[in-house]
């Protein structure tokens, strides 16, 4: 991987001054893979590029957009009828949420089942949960913006949590508020908010690739690059690899975008915010729903903590565990192909944190409650006591040699570097 | 610091002099960092114009025993219920019943047939049901909030459900027998 010599003088002159183009001809064309990624390393691209397009249309909704509680959800109609595409400017960033919400999923379950948070990419992943946890009130932020009624009462739901903080949580959530409910002030900061978070999440995304790139792509087999003959170059490989992902995605966002615009968002949004009335019942987003249910899974005081607050503690538990997955998970190898139990449980986890999702979209009643409760316990289960075991336990498949030898017929060149 | 201190004056005294500047210029850069953060912080808390919102003044004398209105007060519903007979034995019978947060009937009302509280559930903020005929009263024939099933008694005390604490008081005067000033 030389460096390259620049024929352009605009280009030659800059360079040698700024060694910008040299920086990314190493990090985006040459930079080493390894051969064997497949369509699951499409997620992390795939969000970063719609991170891109919510930050591009956030930026044109912002130019229309009155962050006051008698004009915001008249002036976001206004965006969807009168302004010069505006529906779809509305359109694509709301569905944008969805979609990058889905491959973030994806991207974190990749990272599960491939032992991608594993040594020396510990760094890496904690900064991935990063992005997540800012994520989050991200879109939550966002979606109180239009001051629907779903809005306002998400709102004031979820500030609310700030309650169940001791001696201070009324001071704080008035803090919050700007006010002694949620109000203008309130709607005006959360405007504020929601347009410097995503500049937030642009800055650590950047040191998400930079970290990442110190040490390459995890893979498939989860052993280590042991040489040229396990690496290609990204361009033209993977640029073209996560062309295509880019473009089957583009395809379902566009299908969601022009044909099913609104089905993911909760009808009771397109009524206008009535403080004196509340919805019968009140939804987060899809993509909040686990957590949700995490949140009324506890219905218990413990002594003397009140089950407010211990929902509050084990709905950001269900987020914090993950910076501590690298230490929580013992074993050696990364992935979950050599890994004949932990497989297993990888997959019983998916089907536990779908189970909270479909608790978290239902009211907390009836058989609800225990199923929501049981879920939660799988959940923390799953990573405090299930993957420390596995780790010490678990007998692994035999690894194989290299990445060249096991995904190339006569086993590749075949030279070990060193 | 160091090499300064070693080129310069090496002394002892020169170090304890150079210890005590590092010290003395942490402290007041410390102190005047939290003080410069304070109006910044403080900047977010209600402002003085939603404080002087303040007080709200209602009629009573149209509500007739059994109903119940609600009003605006700091951008908050208040409940004024007129409550009958039935509710105020119900209230006071159940003062001495397992109360998650125990408060006696008598402490929550400056007149029995007047119930006057804020109407919002003191779970996570959702306004509960029983203001209107028709509405779920609850277990308890109060308040019922359906965001995450709170049962309210007639006394607006927490019966059942998330909500720690009783539907709170606001503060209120009667200003004649049927007029009252509320905050």
């Amino acid at each position: 991987m030389a460096t390259p010599t620049w024929k352009n003088p605009v280009i030659k002159w800059i360079d040698y001054r700024l060694p910008i183009f040299t920086f990314m001809h190493g990090e985006l064309v040459d930079y080493p893979a390894p051969k064997n990624l497949s369509y699951w390393w499409a997620f992390g691209s795939l969000a970063g590029t719609l991170l891109v397009i919510l930050v591009l249309t956030g930026i044109l909704l912002a130019a229309n957009y009155t962050p006051n509680v008698d004009l915001a959800f008249v002036s976001v109609e206004r965006i969807m009828r009168d302004v010069n595409y505006g529906w779809l400017l509305r359109y694509l960033h709301m569905n944008g949420a969805s979609m990058y919400f889905i491959c973030i999923y994806f991207h974190i379950l990749r990272g599960l089942y491939y032992g991608s948070y594993k040594r020396p990419r510990e760094l890496l992943w904690i900064i991935g949960v990063l992005i997540l946890l800012i994520s989050m009130p991200t879109a939550f932020l966002g979606y109180v913006l239009p001051w629907g009624q779903m809005s306002y009462w998400a709102a004031t739901v979820i500030t609310s949590l700030a309650t169940a903080v001791p001696v201070i949580g009324q001071d704080l959530v008035e803090w919050l508020w700007g006010d002694f409910v949620v109000g203008n002030a309130t709607l005006n900061r959360f405007f504020a908010w929601h347009y410097l978070f995503p500049f937030i999440i642009l800055g650590l995304a950047f040191l998400h690739l930079w970290a990442l790139h110190v040490h390459s792509s995890n893979n498939p087999l989860g052993i280590d690059i042991k040489g040229p003959q396990d690496k290609i170059p990204f361009h033209p490989y993977y640029t073209a690899k996560d062309g295509f992902g880019l473009g089957v995605m583009m395809i379902v966002y566009m299908v969601i975008v022009f044909f099913f615009p609104n089905f993911l968002l909760d009808v009771a949004n397109y009524i206008p915010a009535n403080p004196m009335v509340t919805p019968t019942h009140i939804v987060p987003e899809w993509y909040l729903m686990p957590f949700y249910a995490v949140l009324r899974a506890i219905t218990f005081d413990i002594w003397f903590i009140p089950a407010k607050l211990i929902g509050v503690v084990a709905m950001l538990a269900s987020i914090a565990v993950l910076f501590f997955l690298p230490w929580l998970d013992r074993s050696p190898v990364r992935s979950a192909k050599f890994r004949p139990l932990y497989k297993q449980f990888f997959w019983i986890f998916v089907l536990d944190c779908i189970v909270l999702g479909i608790v978290g979209a239902n009211p907390p009643e009836g058989i609800f409650i225990p199923i929501g409760q049981a879920a939660t316990a799988y959940y923390f289960t799953h990573f405090l006591v299930i993957v420390p075991i596995l780790g010490v336990f678990e007998k692994p498949k035999a690894l194989p040699n290299s990445i060249s030898e096991a995904v190339t017929a006569g086993g590749g060149s075949g030279k070990e570097a060193n | 610091m160091s090499e300064t201190a070693t080129t310069a004056d090496a002394t002892e005294e020169g170090e304890s002099r150079r210890d005590f500047l590092l010290i003395a210029t942490g402290a007041v850069g410390a102190v005047g960092t939290a003080l410069a953060v304070w109006p910044l912080i403080n900047s977010l808390n209600p402002a003085a114009d939603v404080l002087a919102l303040g007080s709200t003044e209602v009629d009573l004398a149209p509500i007739k025993v059994g109903q119940s209105i609600t009003i605006k007060w700091r951008g908050s519903p208040v409940f004024v219920r007129r409550r009958t007979a039935d509710e105020i034995e119900a209230a006071k019978k159940d003062d001495g019943a397992d109360l998650p947060d125990p408060e006696a009937d008598a402490d929550r009302v400056q007149k029995a047939e007047w119930l006057i509280m804020v109407g919002v559930c003191t779970h996570l903020g959702c306004i509960p049901l029983g203001q209107n005929r028709g509405d779920s009263k609850g277990e308890f024939g109060g308040w019922f909030c359906p965001c995450h099933g709170s049962h309210y008694d007639t006394s607006g005390r927490i019966r059942k459900g998330p909500a720690p604490t009783n539907l709170p008081i606001p503060p209120y005067v009667f200003l004649t027998d049927t007029t009252i000033k509320i905050g």
